[in-house]
């Protein structure tokens, strides 16, 4: 569309034109509302009602229709006007340069800023407020910040597409579910409240076992079909715990133990010592709780993201790396890229599980509803937003993708706006779609697309440009 | 003639059949020790099958093809070897290790790594998104992998470990001043001129201190002057390091220099075997490359056995 007549056929670099084309503009902007009429005519030009005898009825907007083309090619004309005219100059120009010392402490203060964090959203928001920042925010961010930091490992540093990653999620929180609640009671009772800390190394174990058990079928298969085949090991294991009733209680989920602080509970209804009482702590048990699954996972997420620089630097790593880049000559140098695949499988469905594992002891409650192939695509969409491979990059989609979800719960004043019955969180998939193609256009390769070599010759390695790094075959 | 004294590599009744398409036709020859050998011959006579065949991507039809490490082939000893099924005898079980390896049976990376036979590609396979060094570092993943414990040791930086890493890196650097791409060390090797690219390659399967070198057209898109240093670059591994060398070259100027040995092939045939003088001058080679006059065909192609 902006081939017809953009106005200005002014490219970067060429002598900017000394009139502006306001017939070009006037066209341009008068096709994008053409277009835009297109568009509205079935969906937005006839609503559906029920009459008062249940009939369905269509009810013509016209006003509507014609609000939004007017927007549309006002829009247009304003912003091939402004274009003309110099963008630049009317925008703040606060361009923040990255040198690479900023870049090197980068996730120093970003560390730092994670450590404080429940601290000042109790300073800001108080005891009733601060729950919700620290739970709802801090820990759902986290949470996925580590779940996509574990994908990364498959599909960003591996290259294999795992559209299925989210069963490796769910394997460690019915690992935590069935242990704490049934088997730990069932056979030593006193480790009851250590389940956590006991279950959190099994998850993790029988999540890669699960791993290893998905890569041993898809070795042979690449890019298109490997996706598939993970998307339907993912669906699989959901239909298994919906359907498997004796074990898994169905749709109706198992209720599992609340975390404790290492064997003492946060709150208690038998009048048992808790947390607070111990180091005589002021404030409610359901902050202490908060913080603590703030700091736990917290520590879950920045051992992943250990494991994964130590890993790069390591030969496995580095075989990860090659493998993506290209699979046979991996093989011509001697990598035994079976072992390979099934070692990157296996550690990032292994973060999955212990991932999972601390969901299942936060929620204090399991169901495989929150196990949907949406939240497999949401963990993909992070990592592949975030850029492929990088950690820093991985960290800000997480907050940025699943914060912005969260946030869009809290516009409640839009209510004031557009009615009661308005409900922003039912736009996060529209907003989503957008953001997901904004960046396509302009940071195909993600957030932080470049990649850091793992082992310099002498001193400091720059970044690799990002056109040279490959995705990946699967 | 050395490759009748001490081969290294004894390849025999090598058939590669590609569904009704017979690429290779019981093909017999041998590399000798510290040889550079070519394999010659127009487009499509099967070379690159061959190669395939001889570092296991491809599993021929049938024929065996046997290498030794340590001393020359025995025929005795490979007959001994075949009929036991196993796919190697070594000294011991150390990776690396001497000892007779029937090719046929291994897969590529057991190949590779095993018997140490490294190869480079015709279209250049180089991990173009990680640096220079980390290409010659991944080259060495076996050696590494043990040091590091296969990985458990490494992630608590065992002292072990850092000694092969520096290990490592030291061979890194010696390949590095020989390819004289020490100062670009750190960029991708994606973003490497065409010639810098080939003779990465070539440093790279080096580094995995292979005991031959299979190279797939490595004069392919070089100038006269990289021609000539690719020359000087091979005569330095054949003649510094325990490595000999099979080539697969359309580039007679080097075929002709650096060669000790030359195969020739036409439609997946032998047509001719020795020293480059003797193929030089051997009138089915001259009739495979240049054709003979039509009153000529008939007897030619008697004589090629077609």
């Amino acid at each position: 569309m902006d081939t017809t007549g953009g106005g200005t056929p002014v490219s970067e670099g060429a002598l900017p034109s000394p009139r502006f084309p306001i017939e070009d503009a006037l066209r341009s902007a008068g096709l994008w509302a053409l277009v835009t009429l297109g568009l509205c005519f079935p969906i937005v030009a006839f609503e559906t009602l029920q009459d008062f005898s249940n009939r369905l009825t269509i009810q013509a907007r016209p006003l509507l229709v014609l609000f939004a083309v007017a927007a549309v090619f006002a829009g247009r004309f304003g912003w091939l006007a402004l274009r003309h005219h110099g963008l630049p100059q009317l925008l703040p120009s606060t361009r923040f340069e990255l040198t690479p010392e900023r870049k090197k402490q980068l996730p120093r203060i970003g560390l730092a800023a994670l450590l404080i964090f429940p601290f000042f959203a109790l300073l800001l928001t108080g005891q009733g407020g601060a729950v919700k920042w620290i739970d709802n925010f801090g820990v759902q961010i986290l949470i996925y910040v580590m779940l996509a930091w574990g994908l990364n490992i498959v599909v960003g540093l591996a290259g294999l597409l795992d559209l299925g990653y989210v069963a490796f999620y769910a394997v460690g929180a019915y690992a935590y579910a069935l242990i704490a609640t049934y088997v730990i009671p069932a056979t030593v009772p006193g480790l009851g409240p250590w389940a956590f800390w006991i279950c959190l190394p099994i998850a993790g174990i029988l999540a890669a076992f699960w791993g290893i058990l998905l890569g041993f079928p898809v070795l042979r298969l690449r890019g298109d079909y490997l996706a598939i085949v993970t998307l339907a090991f993912g669906e699989i294991i959901r239909l298994v715990l919906i359907n498997w009733v004796e074990v898994t209680n169905g749709n109706a989920g198992i209720r599992t133990p609340y975390i404790t602080f290492f064997g003492l509970p946060f709150s208690s209804r038998t009048g048992e010592t808790t947390f607070g009482d111990v180091f005589s702590l002021p404030g409610s048990p359901a902050v202490h709780r908060s913080m603590f699954l703030y700091y736990t996972i917290l520590a879950l997420a920045l051992l992943v993201a250990v494991a994964t620089q130590r890993l790069r630097r390591l030969p496995i790593g580095r075989a990860w790396e090659a493998m993506r880049e290209d699979e046979i000559a991996c093989r011509s140098l001697g990598i035994n890229t079976v072992n390979t695949k099934l070692t990157a499988f296996a550690i990032g469905a292994m973060f999955g599980g212990l991932a999972g594992a601390f969901f299942g002891a936060r929620q204090g409650f399991v169901n495989p509803r929150s196990f949907e192939f949406m939240e497999s695509a949401t963990i993909l969409a992070i990592v592949v937003l975030g850029g492929m491979g990088s950690l820093v990059g991985v960290a800000i989609a997480a907050i940025a993708v699943i914060g912005g979800i969260e946030l869009l719960r809290e516009l409640s004043f839009l209510k004031q706006i557009f009615g009661p019955e308005f409900d922003p969180g039912q736009y996060r998939m529209l907003i989503f779609g957008l953001a997901m193609v904004l960046m396509m256009i302009w940071r195909p390769r993600g957030l932080v697309g470049a990649r850091q070599p793992t082992m310099p010759l002498d001193g400091n390695a720059k970044a690799i440009s990002s056109s040279h790094v490959k995705e990946g075959h699967g | 003639m050395r490759w009748v004294r001490d081969p290294l590599l004894v390849v025999e009744g090598l058939t590669m059949r590609f569904g009704g398409l017979t690429a290779v036709r019981d093909l017999s020859f041998s590399v000798g020790r510290g040889d550079i050998t070519a394999l010659i011959g127009p487009n499509g006579a099967g070379k690159t099958t061959v190669f395939n065949c001889i570092t296991g991507f491809y599993k021929p039809t049938s024929g065996l093809m046997a290498l030794s490490t340590g001393g020359p082939v025995r025929l005795d000893e490979v007959a001994a070897l075949a009929s036991t099924g196993h796919r190697y005898k070594c000294v011991d079980d150390q990776i690396g290790a001497d000892g007779v390896f029937l090719l046929e049976r291994m897969p590529d990376f057991e190949i590779a790594r095993r018997a140490r036979v490294a190869r480079t590609f015709q279209n250049i396979r180089l991990f173009s998104g990680m640096t220079v060094l980390e290409n010659l570092i991944v080259a060495q993943h076996t050696p590494l992998m043990r040091a590091s414990g296969w990985t458990i040791k490494g992630l608590f930086g065992a002292p072990q470990y850092r000694e092969a890493e520096a290990a490592a890196m030291k061979r890194a650097r010696y390949w590095l001043e020989h390819i004289e791409l020490t100062h670009r060390a750190d960029d991708a090797a994606g973003s490497l001129p065409y010639g810098d690219q080939r003779r990465l390659e070539i440093a790279r399967a080096m580094c995995t201190d292979p005991v031959l070198l299979c190279l797939d057209e490595p004069a392919a898109g070089l100038n006269p002057r990289e021609s000539l240093e690719l020359n000087t670059l091979l005569r330095t591994i054949r003649d510094h390091h325990a490595t000999s060398i099979l080539l697969i070259e359309h580039d007679m100027s080097v075929v002709m220099e650096i060669s000790d040995h030359v195969v020739v092939l036409e439609y997946g045939l032998r047509i001719s075997d020795g020293t480059p003088e003797s193929v030089r001058n051997d009138p089915k080679v001259i009739a495979a490359y240049l054709g003979v006059d039509d009153d000529e065909v008939a007897q030619v192609e008697a004589e090629v056995g077609l």
